[in-house]
């Protein structure tokens, strides 16, 4: 059997949530929280780039839009603001995880074949849709969840799930590009509000431990 | 346009915003009045949408029977926890008090609003933002204590609800692209479309989307194994929070699941949908009923039996008669009432008390004359007790699940939920109407903490009465209508 070989847009989108995915395991093993605020701060401007590439190649003038707001808000606004509360609580160095580097960099792989591998069993043929880049972003939202449940830090939970959102977010812009404007905008709001009481959660959990770890957050049991 | 629409979704807001500026007397009066107030509007769109039509404000808002039904419980534990707020709360004396004040009934504004939204919103893109703004303001809620239990608890609501609202974006996404290959690249996501047109949707693609939406929604929703953060939440927020966390936001997101169920029967037939609940009620009413045989706080015994009814509903929906779909939406507006009553009988408990540790809550129906007593009916009633709602609608799903074919798990729904039964009724009755035997048992003087818990409690034990006995001719008509909005034409 002999593929064709891919489009232009469909190698571009490829690429870009192959990036996303990347630097999501970067995060993973990130030392520093700072490290992983910066990697969330790249990883979006990825993602901006494969908005303007769908709105260049498949000729949707609002998503040049959305590509602004994303851009503004996950690269410039978010790690502004997880930075500060960083810079204020004065504490640089990720919780410790359960378990070491290399084993959450294997666990990691095998669920985003896992991921992979699931989509791929679904057979979605499309002439329109890169169906690799949709896979590569469940991926992405699997190995965000292995991020959360193995670091044991607040910050690198939060940060978790805002990448979680940027692995949502390749899945939206390559199989649901003509999301109306509206919509969009909502989901970013919505993730600007999350943000906020994230980072308020993060604050009175600092004031009350003197400390961004989880662990003294086990006394409610049963 | 629709003006009861339009004022169902202002009358909140505009009483988040006052409250934020008010003084405190003030801002009880505007709750109570916002929350009497949008209830009124809501019962006012039962004879319409009971008759099949459907209601729209714009692009924006839309009602339709299934809206409905879920507005009732929400729009009365509105206003019911607004008069509960009014004599459960002591804030410090000062500036803190009045900082907290107004956190507090603005939160509380907030919260109903976007729990009033989340089933007018014409569309899942839209409702999956009411449902994740609720998230927000109630993480908030939970954490206004401050103290630990409060702060961890929010944490991890906050965490788990948002990544399980993560994987129902995905799922409204997938289904936003199964919806392409019908309508083209760009289209809403509003129901109607999307139930017109699902009969032709890819049925691989429509099946993941609805195992996304379940899982995700579920996590709100306190199925079993996503309801990790519900116990920890319902326990430690105040707890007027806790009546409404309960009893309307666990109901909210059954609603979510419910629109990707009435589209997903459309485009793949029933049985795939119906399996999916099954395994997830399951397991929800196995664990909780389990639980509930070893608590010893107050107030996570009421929320583990939230994890229980939460199991029912899911397993009522896998029932393929019509009946347990009526049954259905009924124990959604009767667990509302109930468990709202149920968690200010707790908060009276709490007040008098001091405590939530059941092993030292004696004799509660003598020490509290009105709420004590109170709070038993109410556990009663959400042990399916007759002459109250729950046992009507439990009724039904299960007789429903006896009929059109026989159904073996309704026998297994039976036997979990006498289960749950035993544990809630042993230590129920333990606290409250056991007299004290050992020191531990506080001495407390009789009495009530404030009247206005006790005319909240008579509220939702009158409509759990008369849902009961019986339920209104055009609520009925309400629920078979929207019972048969769910169902694929045979």
């Amino acid at each position: 059997m002999v593929h064709p070989a891919p489009s232009t847009f469909t190698g571009a989108a490829d690429v870009i949530s192959v990036l996303v995915l990347l630097s999501e395991f970067a995060m993973l093993r990130a030392p520093l929280l700072r490290s992983q605020i910066r990697l969330y701060a790249f990883q979006s401007l990825v993602v901006t780039a494969l908005a303007i590439v769908v709105a260049a190649s498949q000729h949707i003038g609002e998503l040049y839009v959305l590509a602004a707001l994303s851009f503004l808000l996950k690269v410039v606004i978010v790690p502004a603001i997880v930075l500060r509360f960083l810079s204020r609580a004065e504490v640089d160095l990720a919780g410790s995880s359960a378990f070491g580097v290399a084993t959450m960099t294997l666990i990691a792989i095998a669920v985003s074949v896992f991921g992979f591998f699931s989509i791929g069993a679904l057979h979605l043929r499309s002439t329109a849709l890169p169906s690799t880049a949709l896979a590569v972003s469940v991926a992405v939202v699997l190995v965000a969840f292995v991020l959360i449940v193995l670091r044991s830090d607040v910050v690198s939970q939060a940060v978790g799930f805002f990448s979680l959102e940027n692995g949502v977010s390749v899945a939206s812009l390559v199989v649901a590009s003509g999301l109306p404007l509206i919509v969009d905008v909502a989901f970013l709001f919505d993730l600007l509000v999350a943000v906020v009481v994230f980072g308020v959660l993060m604050r009175v959990h600092h004031g009350r431990t003197k400390t961004l770890s989880t662990e003294p957050l086990d006394q409610l049991k049963g | 346009m629709n003006a009861i629409l339009v004022a169902l979704a202002i009358v909140p807001l505009a009483a988040t915003i006052l409250t934020w500026w008010t003084p405190r007397r003030a801002s009880q009066v505007i709750t109570i009045l916002s929350g009497i107030m949008v209830f009124g509007l809501s019962l006012s769109l039962v004879p319409t949408t009971g008759a099949g039509r459907f209601l729209a404000a714009g692009p924006v808002l839309r009602a339709d029977s299934l809206s409905v039904v879920f507005l009732i419980p929400t729009t009365f534990l509105y206003g019911a926890t607004a008069i509960f707020t009014a004599g459960y709360l002591h804030p410090p004396e000062g500036e803190a008090g009045r900082r907290y004040t107004r956190r507090f009934f603005a939160g509380i504004n907030a919260f109903c609003w976007a729990m009033v939204v989340a089933p007018l919103a014409n569309g899942l893109a839209l409702l999956w933002v009411a449902i994740e703004v609720t998230t927000v303001i109630s993480a908030l809620l939970v954490a206004i204590d401050d103290t630990d239990g409060a702060t961890e608890a929010a944490w991890k609501y906050v965490l788990v609800a948002s990544l399980g609202l993560g994987i129902a974006l995905l799922g409204t996404i997938v289904l936003y692209y199964a919806g392409t290959r019908v309508f083209g690249a760009s289209y809403d996501l509003s129901y109607g479309k999307l139930v017109a047109g699902a009969p032709r949707f890819p049925k691989d693609v429509v099946r993941l989307a609805d195992i996304l939406a379940v899982l995700g929604y579920g996590t709100k929703m306190g199925l079993v194994p996503v309801h990790t953060w519900l116990p920890d939440a319902h326990s430690e927020a105040p707890t007027p929070i806790s009546a409404l966390l309960s009893g309307a936001l666990l109901a909210t997101s059954f609603y979510g699941i419910l629109r990707f169920f009435q589209i997903s029967v459309r485009a793949i037939g029933p049985s795939f949908p119906r399996n999916v609940l099954l395994t997830f009620g399951l397991a929800s009413l196995l664990l909780a009923a389990l639980y509930l045989l070893s608590q010893r706080d107050l107030k996570r015994l009421l929320a583990y039996s939230s994890v229980e009814h939460m199991g029912i509903l899911a397993i009522g929906m896998s029932f393929a008669a019509p009946l347990a779909i009526v049954g259905v939406l009924l124990h959604v507006i009767a667990h509302g009432f109930a468990k709202g009553t149920a968690f200010f009988g707790a908060g009276a408990v709490v007040r008098k008390f001091g405590t939530k540790d059941l092993r030292r809550i004696r004799d509660g129906t003598q020490v509290l004359p009105w709420s004590g007593p109170m709070l038993v009916l109410a556990v009663l009633a959400l042990s399916a007790m007759p002459p109250f709602g729950l046992f009507r609608s439990e009724f039904l799903i299960v007789a429903g699940g006896l009929s059109d074919p026989p159904d073996a798990v309704a026998a297994v729904l039976v036997v979990l939920v006498t289960l749950a039964f035993f544990g809630l009724s042993w230590f129920t009755t333990g606290t409250m109407v056991v007299a004290p035997r050992s020191s531990h048992a506080l001495a407390v003087e009789r009495g009530e903490p404030s009247r206005f818990i006790v005319v909240a409690m008579v509220l939702g034990l009158t409509g759990l009465v008369v849902l009961g006995i019986h339920v209104p001719g055009q609520l009925s008509g309400l629920l078979h209508r929207a019972a048969s909005e769910l169902e694929v034409a045979r």
